[in-house]
């Protein structure tokens, strides 16, 4: 299991800094020695806010280590592109829309992933943050 | 019969029309969305000119996809992914013929809208592109001028909807009163594919009724 390769995790945001302190955060609170591979694809190529396909492909492909990559998504043309980008067959093999809060979802889902677990098993721990209530 | 110079002036008056109307777009985006539509629209139909200009696709399934691709990586808001679905869909319905009737633009374009409303989950009613795109291509079997009319028409319908799509669901019923941004920017496709049809032989209207006047 430690041999095998960890599921890679994107974070899709309309703002670039939004994607990467939250890759910064999940990253920080995983801590562990195997890492996932975690990569931000926020706002534009130009630093403005909203979505970039290239850049959400180009941060897809970074992360995959062949164990299938893990999107999580902001929301409105974040959702729109990846899941048009997954049509298109522009991300690696089994890339995944991860339906998933952001911030609670990325962690959970970094957490997962670099302790080895595979693809069905990150989406399904970012997918429960969905119950983690807070008041 | 249609051909690529047909579809290239289709997406240059589209072009030429979100330019126009920009200012108009995004004021229509301001008290229900991010105040970019127009904005955002002007850059992704500028890269589909400019890209068709330089690579001159010589069909016109080639046109849409281009002008699809164009808008999906240089958008960057919702209407990037939408309107490029439109357009590359179409475009790969009609396949590598040098020349289409307009029954098979027709059929190809409710492909097209149909996979708009599957990408972004809406229904006519949402308050959406669909609501102006929908009766637009249900009027295409009667003119093109007529499929314009229908999308003007179905804009302005959207003024008493409720929005449940989009940032504008976000603002429940204080989304009524105001003409959906995206529905008015699909009225201007249409308007604009009218208006290449009118170049296209003198006998189509005129196409004096272009829906950018339609104030609501």
């Amino acid at each position: 299991m430690t041999e095998s390769p960890l599921v890679g995790i994107v974070l899709v945001s309309h703002s670039g800094p939004v994607a990467t302190a939250v890759a910064d955060l999940a990253s920080g609170l995983a801590g562990g020695k195997a890492l996932a591979p975690v990569a931000a694809a926020g706002g534009t190529p130009h630093g403005g806010l909203g979505t970039s396909a290239d850049l959400i492909a180009a941060a897809a492909h970074s992360v995959d280590r062949g164990a299938g990559v893990a999107l999580l998504v902001d929301l409105g043309s974040a959702v729109l592109t990846v899941k048009l980008l997954l049509d298109d067959g522009d991300l690696p093999p089994r890339s995944r829309l991860v339906d998933a809060p952001f911030v609670e979802g990325a962690v959970a889902a970094v957490v997962t992933a670099s302790a080895g677990a595979d693809l069905d098993a990150v989406e399904a721990a970012a997918r429960e943050a969905y119950a983690y209530h807070k008041g | 019969m249609l051909d690529a110079e047909f579809f290239r002036r289709w997406m240059t008056a589209t072009a030429a029309a979100v330019d126009r109307e920009a200012t108009r777009l995004t004021e229509l985006d301001s008290p229900i969305g991010d105040a970019d539509h127009g904005s955002n629209l002007r850059r992704g139909f500028t890269a589909v000119a400019a890209a068709l200009e330089k690579e001159a696709p010589a069909t016109p399934g080639a046109v849409l996809v281009l002008a699809g691709r164009q808008l999906i990586s240089t958008v960057g808001g919702a209407s990037g992914p939408l309107y490029g679905t439109l357009l590359r869909r179409t475009g790969k319905e009609l396949g590598e013929a040098t020349e289409v009737s307009e029954e098979q633009l027709a059929t190809a374009l409710r492909a097209g809208v149909a996979a708009v409303a599957k990408l972004g989950g809406a229904v006519a009613g949402d308050k959406t592109m669909i609501d102006a795109l929908e009766p637009a291509v249900a009027a295409l079997d009667t003119s093109f001028p007529a499929a314009a009319r229908a999308a003007a028409d179905g804009a302005e319908a959207t003024v008493p909807l409720i929005a449940r799509k989009g940032r504008a669901s976000y603002l429940g019923e204080r989304s009524i009163g105001h003409q959906d941004p995206g529905a008015t920017s699909s009225a201007l496709l249409m308007a604009a594919l009218a208006e290449a049809a009118s170049t296209d032989d003198g006998s189509e209207a005129t196409g004096g009724d272009h829906g950018d006047g339609a104030a609501g």
